[in-house]
Formats: C-alpha cells, sequence, structure tokens
C-alpha cells in the first residue's frame, strides 16, 4: 500500500525540489542569458535579468574570431571516436568478465575502478612526454586514445552490469547452435544488449564531450575541441563575459539537447542493475 | 547415430566433486532419463556431455569418437534448456533458422527445413511472432524446434517442462515421446520428476550426489531396485518402508512395500492401524495409516473404498510384493 502523504507535505516538498532544481541550473541560465548581451550588459552593476538589448553580436564576434565548427568537428570526432574504440575494447573485457568470471575477476573489476581514484595531473607528466616522443601532441589520435582510456573503466563497468542480467543459458544455447564466439558476440549478445550499449555509448560521449583536463593539457588548435576554445576567451587580456558565454553556450547546446532528447536512456541506463 | 559413451567422467568444481567418476552407456535411438533429486549432479551430466562444462578426467565418446576436447558446436548435439533460452530479439523463424544460419546452410534449404519442424510442432502460425508474444508451450515447441533442424545425433533435455503448468507438462510430455517415436533419435533427458522419468524412458539413470545409483528400464527399477534409495525414489507415491522387529521377522534389516501392494481389511492382517487422511479421487483412494507402532504408511487401493479418517484398518503385503534391504540400504 501506497503511504499517506498530507497535501501540506507535498507542496512543500515540491516547492523544495524546484528550489534546489533552480539552483542548480541557475549558472547554466545565466550563461545563455549573458550571452546575448553586450560586453557592458555583462558586467552592469546590479546584473539585469531579463530587461537588457537582446543581442547576437557575441555570437558573431566569438565565430569571426575563432572557427567554432571545426572545435565543434574536433569534439565529435574525439567524442564518437573515444566511444567508438572504447566499446571495440570494453564489450569484450566485460563479456569475459561477466560469463567467463574467474577467481579474480572481482579484482580486476575493482582495480579498473581505483585508476578513476587517481588524480589525472599525477600522470600528466609521463603522458605528455610520451605524447611528445610519438609526435601526438595536438592530435586527434592522442586524444581520442586518452580518453578512450580514462573512460574505459566506467564502460566496462556498466556493460559489465548490463551483460550480468542477460541469461547464461542463452549464450549457451548459441554455442550449442554452433555459434563461435564471435557470432555469439554479434548474433545474440550485442542485440540483446543494445539498450545497456546504447545508454553505455551516451553517457561515455557526454563525459568525453565534457572532459577538459586532458583535452586543454594535450591540445592548442589543430586537434582543439570545444573545452579549448572555451578556455580560449578567459584570456589575459582580461575576461570578456559575454563572448566567453556565447562560447560556452555554443559548447553545451549539442550535448544538451542530446541529453534531452535521449534522457529516458540515459537514467535507465544509469540506474541499471539497482533495482530489479 | 547417435551412441555416447562416458568413460570414468569425473567433474569438480574449485574443491567440490561434483561427479565422482560416470561411467554409462547410451545406445543410438534410446531414449534415456537422468533422474535424481536436486544437486544430484544430473544436469552437471549433461552439461558434460553437452561440452558447456570441461571434464575433469574421463573421456566423453559421442559415436566412438573422443569428444572430450571439443567444443559443444562439434558434438553434434542439440540441446532445449529449462528457460527455453531462446533469442528475444529474433523471430520464431529465425530462432529456429538460427543453427543453420551458423552452420552457413543456404537459404532456401534453411526455409524448407524451419517449414518442416514448424509443421511438425504446430508452429506455423507463429513463425514471425518473437518469443515474448508466445505462450509457455509455445516456446518451449520453439526450443525444440530449435533442436531438431539440426537433425543432431541426439537431443540434450534440461529440465525442458518445470516452467510449464500441470496440464501443459502432461501434454508436452506427450509430445515429447511422440517426438522420439517419429524421429528415433537418441534422447537424454532429465529431470527429478519421477512420473516423467518413468512415462518417457526407454532407460533410466538414478543418481545421488554424483554416482549412478541404478540403470535400468523403468519397470526394472520399479520391480527390482538396487537400494532403498532408489527403491524410494522411482514410485508415487514413495514407497514405505518399515523397519524394526517386523522386518526382523522377515530377515531384513527394513522391509519395503509399495502404496499399491497392500491388501486392505477392516478386520484382520499383517499390520493394524489407524486412518489418518484418506484422499478419495475417485479412481484411487490414498490412505494415510499410522501403524501401531508409530511407523507411517500410506496405501493406494483402486477405486472408491468406504474408510475414513479415524476408522481401524489392516494391511497386508501382496504376495512376492515386499523388498527386503539390508542395514547397507542394498536389497536383500
Amino acid at each position: 500500500m501506497a503511504r499517506k502523504v498530507s497535501t501540506t507535505r507535498k507542496a512543500v516538498m515540491t516547492a523544495l525540489a524546484w528550489g534546489i532544481a533552480i539552483v542548480i541550473f541557475f549558472p547554466i541560465l545565466w550563461t545563455i542569458l549573458t550571452s546575448f548581451k553586450t560586453e557592458a550588459d555583462a558586467i552592469a552593476s546590479p546584473p539585469r535579468f531579463l530587461d537588457f538589448d537582446w543581442t547576437l553580436q557575441s555570437y558573431a564576434e566569438v565565430q569571426s574570431r575563432s572557427n567554432y565548427f571545426s572545435h565543434f568537428l574536433n569534439s565529435v570526432i574525439i567524442a564518437l571516436g573515444s566511444t567508438a574504440v572504447g566499446l571495440l575494447v570494453a564489450i569484450p573485457a566485460a563479456w569475459s568478465m561477466a560469463f567467463q568470471p574467474a577467481r579474480r575477476t572481482r579484482d580486476v573489476l575493482m582495480w579498473m575502478l581505483s585508476t578513476k581514484m587517481m588524480p589525472a595531473v599525477g600522470v600528466l607528466i609521463p603522458i605528455y612526454i610520451l605524447f611528445q616522443r610519438f609526435g601526438l601532441l595536438d592530435s586527434r589520435v592522442g586524444v581520442l586514445v586518452v580518453l578512450m582510456l580514462i573512460n574505459l573503466p566506467i564502460i566496462v563497468w556498466m556493460l559489465y552490469t548490463y551483460f550480468r542480467e542477460i541469461p547464461a543459458e542463452i549464450l549457451e544455447a548459441a554455442r550449442m547452435d554452433g555459434a563461435r564466439l564471435w557470432d555469439e558476440i554479434r548474433h545474440v549478445l550485442a542485440p540483446m544488449a543494445v539498450p545497456g550499449i546504447a545508454s553505455t555509448a551516451l553517457l561515455n560521449v557526454i563525459l568525453a564531450w565534457n572532459e577538459a583536463f586532458w583535452t586543454l593539457n594535450l591540445t592548442t588548435a589543430n586537434a582543439a575541441p570545444l573545452t579549448t576554445f572555451i578556455a580560449g576567451y578567459s584570456s589575459p587580456e582580461g575576461l570578456f563575459y559575454a563572448k566567453l558565454s556565447a562560447a560556452s553556450t555554443m559548447a553545451i547546446a549539442p550535448i544538451l539537447i542530446l541529453g534531452w532528447f535521449s534522457q529516458k536512456q540515459l537514467v535507465r541506463g544509469l540506474t541499471f542493475g539497482a533495482v530489479k | 547415430m547417435g551412441s555416447i559413451t562416458l568413460q570414468g567422467v569425473r567433474k569438480v568444481f574449485g574443491d567440490v566433486e561434483v561427479i565422482p567418476g560416470a561411467d554409462l552407456q547410451i545406445e543410438n535411438g534410446e531414449f534415456v532419463v537422468f533422474v535424481g533429486p536436486s544437486g544430484c549432479g544430473k544436469s552437471t551430466l549433461l552439461r558434460l556431455i553437452a561440452g558447456l562444462e570441461d571434464v575433469t578426467s574421463g573421456r566423453v565418446l559421442i559415436d566412438g569418437r573422443d569428444v572430450t576436447q571439443a567444443p559443444p558446436a562439434r558434438r553434434g548435439l542439440a540441446m532445449v534448456f529449462q528457460s527455453y533460452a531462446l533469442y528475444p530479439h529474433m523471430t520464431v523463424r529465425k530462432n529456429i533458422s538460427f543453427p543453420l544460419r551458423m552452420a552457413g546452410m543456404d537459404a532456401a534449404e534453411q526455409a524448407r527445413r524451419v517449414d518442416h519442424a514448424a509443421g511438425i510442432l504446430n508452429l506455423t502460425p507463429y513463425l514471425d511472432r518473437r518469443p515474448g508474444q508466445l505462450s509457455g508451450g509455445q516456446r518451449q515447441r520453439v526450443a525444440i524446434g530449435r533442436a531438431i533442424v539440426r537433425e543432431p545425433s541426439a537431443f540434450l533435455f534440461d529440465e525442458p517442462l518445470s516452467n510449464l503448468d500441470a496440464a501443459l507438462r502432461v501434454n508436452m510430455r506427450v509430445e515429447i515421446s511422440e517426438l522420439h517415436n517419429k524421429l528415433k533419435t537418441t534422447m537424454v533427458y532429465v529431470t527429478h520428476d519421477q512420473v516423467e522419468a518413468m512415462t518417457m524412458a526407454d532407460k533410466i539413470v538414478v543418481l545421488r550426489a554424483g554416482r549412478v545409483e541404478q540403470v535400468g528400464s523403468p519397470l526394472d527399477l520399479y520391480r527390482s531396485p538396487a537400494n532403498r534409495f532408489v527403491a524410494g525414489f522411482i514410485g508415487s507415491p514413495n514407497m514405505n518402508f518399515i523397519e524394526g522387529e517386523a522386518a526382523a521377522r522377515m530377515g531384513a534389516h527394513a522391509i519395503g512395500v509399495r502404496p499399491e501392494h497392500w491388501n486392505l481389511s477392516t478386520t484382520d492382517g499383517a499390520f493394524a492401524g489407524r486412518v489418518g487422511v484418506a484422499e478419495h479421487l475417485g479412481s484411487d483412494t490414498f490412505l494415510h495409516v499410522d501403524l501401531d507402532g508409530g511407523t507411517h504408511v500410506i496405501a493406494r487401493a483402486a477405486g472408491e473404498i468406504p474408510v475414513d479418517h479415524g476408522d481401524r484398518i489392516w494391511l497386508t503385503p501382496q504376495d512376492g510384493r515386499i523388498y527386503r534391504f539390508g542395514a547397507d540400504g542394498l536389497a536383500a
């Protein structure tokens, strides 16, 4: 039986939830509003909420000063590329851990996760030197590989939890039916895991898109994605809030839209396995 | 062809010896049932034959060929799983044709075989549906269809009926028996239900704790069980065991009498007792009797008999229907 909740309590909780949501969302809203202001309005005190002269001037300046689309393209290539390569590596890994667990499988999984607890800056110097020696600095391939590697534990873990939900008998049936390992993965496991693989891919695209530490340190121009593009506007010549906001809005818009349309998938992906 | 031979097959999981060493000969075309209580290793034995588990030691031969190291696909066997294990994202047609596609068979031959199998199993109207849209019985038929299209040298069934309701189970039992009569292919069938074993098998293998207790035809096991375990496991309701003085008088540690082998009387007989519960089924009457001396036994009488709770009754074993067991449990 459902618990009885009084109307007052419901109203208070709703107001509270909205309050928290607005506080969390406000910086993003403010950024978007600021992007439509002139530089003068952007730093006006007291700040102006909606009663300012709406203008696209900052967007035009940002586009003319730095080529948004080349950065956008880099972001797309890096996010999609690192996700695709990550899945290629993670699907077989998660498969073996979910269906052929060995004595140390749990430990391997924990170890993989533990690498996410290490501060990235701790390995910046060695990675930077490696990149330098291999000529990978400011290359898309280099960033793609690094982002793939840093997100790999998350991909493997998510896929692992998904795969665990697939009855092993179905894979055994495929084996009895003459499927070789690759057939088993391609014709049976992957299609059954499509929802899981999709939400994993989606989350990874978002993570890779937003990743700033490595992209900022390893790219300058040629391979620079949108994160580097935004950072270019917090420049030594002083902060230009309107232009910075315009750049930020342009950088987050694609992923925000993607996230909006795939909310259901994302939520399902993140809570999968939590409740049965 | 489809003869299967197990030679000293042993299976160890970690520190647990599940199958201590099994020797078994299954002839071509036989319907063999592995039966035993849960955890007796019957499913493991089937999976060892299938190749889904590796044997720890010993050999598995199919048609005289050593397949101990061969992967499942190379053994020429088809398996029907307890959960059906259908591919949920494929239509019935794709499910059934999956093994043929894996074998690289040409499309025309695939279609011919699928249509043939669907015809045998009454699945033709459902070929374009997905497993989720089928009833339990239909799913079971799809699983069987997927097995028969391959024309395997033997079928392996792992408790295929245990997810079905009682009425459907009886129907499917008959269907599988009919299928065996039609195809005459070797079938190895695992169940914990001794009624399935008795009704379907040419040969029953009774297992306990990974050991083969007895191998024989259903009526062999019914008539001459090798030990108390087999005697108690085969037959429904279970055989009654009486120990103590009454058994000693007949020169045994324990005697066994099947419920259907008592002569009932309301005046005199070998064992006196009082009726506890009387189950009147019409065709049969089952009497739960507490014998004087404390032993609880079940007696089965044909038809309707006018006996009820609390009545005094005398039971006498029928001639030649008393089983004697030694202290070691073996038939004496």
